[in-house]
């Protein structure tokens, strides 16, 4: 099957959100997207894997397959999972290139723009931040 | 329902805020620990000097910089007087509980030397901890810890038995803001005086609900932040004895604090304005006095015994529910309650709970030593303050149960 493009599955992501009413479904598919997580190998839970600046702890670990950035992740708080759980659908089995290009606007339209202030604690923008720069250090070396 | 012993109906229509909507909710506030929200006599005394008399104070023969003035010194003594000070000069303004801190700690570099002690406790907030540290950096001081248990209690036999000529100071808050645990600083105070050494408690948590006797108290030094008492941020006091503050060394160079000045050699001012370099917080410290003179009508002894109330009412209701765990069981305690729900991280029960408009904090509290000693990343606080309602009471743990549900 082909691979979806970044921008259409985070099309996908906004119509699926865009189906509930009130703030609670919202929340609890996030939760439910979290339990579905594509889980992190526990050796890599280490402080190398850990994404600072959340109140929660988010490991995130990226291996290429095939010229794609996998993602794997895990938290110990469960909404933190959900979040980090919604970029991974959108950036993970992608290109580097194409994860460094990519728009992050489709979160402000599920409904978690609160969560893209830089000042919050749980660290949604340093999640992206991370996401990215893994696909910046595997393109420059796929460049090399 | 119980009937409450306040008439909150009437207080909280002097709390504009009160009436706000957050993601569609009533506004339910339980971060009071973190900043009292401020009535609307306090809004207009800011609003009031900003539009009839600001100006700078002290130096001005003008009218408006006089009656500045005035006010400023007027709610010097409104504070001594709130807190039993036996001279309103041993009240320094500062810009809140830590500059008060590091007033002291900086001072104390040069009384102190290698060998010497300072004791603080297990309960600070771990920003507290941190200019003891480098005052020890500095001298060569050994820094020694007042352990707690598990009910969140200070443990005070090692430290009575760690007393000696050696200990120079003690540091210990009056109230824990990550527990709300009343300590028992009288016993600490005697204990460090039987031995010589100072005493310096942070009220920053206790000041909202209980005002301290500072000279039955006998502590040597005392601080309080404006913000959690009602007033402005970015204001506070440090009471010192006025022996200890004759000895303190100035904390900064600047205007106000000095008599003469030449190039050859500087005089200090006296009392209270060696410690008051530059132009101060004038508007912050005049609302400061105007939130105490508002407490005080309500009256502090009514205040605390409806907190209790709410403590009590509150701790009740969140008991119900499955899988509870409060931190901070002692018998004396103000109303906070720090909690977490069995399985489930604080962060999303904090998150939940704002959505539904209601205001807790969540994570360590800046008191990760209290953290480690339960072994927990974090907990949810709700603190309360005299203008919550039992009702609300309710709500929060009505809040609690449906995110525990969603949670799980």
């Amino acid at each position: 099957m082909e691979q979806q493009d970044i921008a259409s599955i985070q099309q996908d992501i906004v119509e699926e959100f865009s189906m509930f009413d009130d703030w609670m479904q919202r929340y609890e598919y996030m939760i439910e997207l979290g339990k579905s997580l594509p889980q992190i190998d526990p050796q890599y839970k280490t402080d190398d894997h850990l994404i600072k600046g959340c109140q929660s702890k988010v490991w995130v670990h990226a291996a290429l397959e095939d010229g794609r950035l996998v993602f794997t992740a895990d938290s110990d708080a469960i909404i933190t999972k959900g979040i980090i759980g919604i970029l991974i659908r959108a950036f993970s089995h992608q290109k580097p290139s194409d994860i460094i290009a990519a728009k992050t606007e489709f979160i402000d339209e599920i409904g978690l723009k609160e969560h893209l202030s830089p000042t919050r604690a749980n660290g949604l923008v340093s999640m992206i931040k991370q996401l990215k720069l893994y696909a910046v250090a595997y393109e420059t070396q796929m460049e090399s | 329902m119980k009937t409450p012993v306040l008439d909150v109906a009437r207080i909280r229509k002097d709390f504009p805020i009160l009436t706000r909507e957050v993601n569609g909710q009533p506004l339910l506030y339980l971060d009071n620990a973190a900043t009292s929200q401020t009535p609307v006599q306090v809004i207009d005394t800011i609003v009031d000097y900003y539009s009839r008399y600001n100006a700078n104070i002290h130096r001005g023969v003008h009218t408006l910089s006089q009656e500045a003035t005035d006010a400023y010194e007027q709610a010097r003594v409104k504070i001594q007087k709130h807190f039993n000070a036996a001279k309103a000069h041993e009240i320094l303004f500062t810009s809140g509980t830590t500059h008060g801190i590091n007033l002291v700690a900086q001072g104390f570099t040069e009384f102190l030397k290698p060998g010497d002690e300072i004791w603080v406790s297990a309960l600070e907030h771990h920003s507290n901890i941190v200019p003891w540290q480098m005052l020890c950096q500095r001298t060569g001081a050994r820094l020694r810890v007042i352990p707690m248990d598990e009910k969140g209690e200070l443990v005070l036999q090692p430290f009575r038995e760690g007393l000696s000529n050696k200990t120079k100071l003690v540091f210990c808050n009056h109230v824990s803001n990550a527990l709300g645990t009343v300590n028992d600083i009288e016993a600490i105070i005697a204990a460090a005086h039987e031995v010589g050494a100072a005493v310096l408690v942070d009220g920053a948590q206790a000041a909202p609900h209980i005002a301290a006797d500072l000279q039955a108290l006998d502590v040597d030094f005392y601080t309080v932040s404006a913000h959690k008492l009602c007033g402005p941020t970015g204001v506070g006091i440090l009471y010192g004895k006025e022996a200890w503050l004759e000895k303190l060394p100035p904390y900064q160079g600047g205007g106000e604090m000095i008599e003469t000045v030449t190039f050859d050699k500087t005089t200090y001012a006296g009392l209270p304005h060696k410690f008051e370099a530059g132009t101060p917080n004038i508007c912050g410290g005049i609302a400061f006095g105007a939130a105490l003179d508002y407490l005080n009508a309500i009256g502090m002894d009514a205040i605390a015994a409806y907190e209790d109330q709410l403590l009590a009412h509150a701790t009740e209701a969140l008991m119900k529910i499955p899988g509870m765990k409060i931190y901070g069981e002692s018998a004396r305690k103000t109303s906070v309650i720090s909690f977490n729900l069995e399985g489930i991280h604080p962060y999303d029960v904090g998150t939940l709970l704002d959505k539904m408009g209601i205001a807790v904090r969540t994570g360590h509290h800046c008191a990760q030593p209290i953290m480690d000693f339960y072994r927990i990343p974090g907990t949810v606080r709700a603190s309360f303050s005299f203008y919550n309602t039992l009702e609300e009471a309710d709500r929060l743990a009505a809040g609690v149960e449906r995110a525990r549900q969603m949670l799980s």
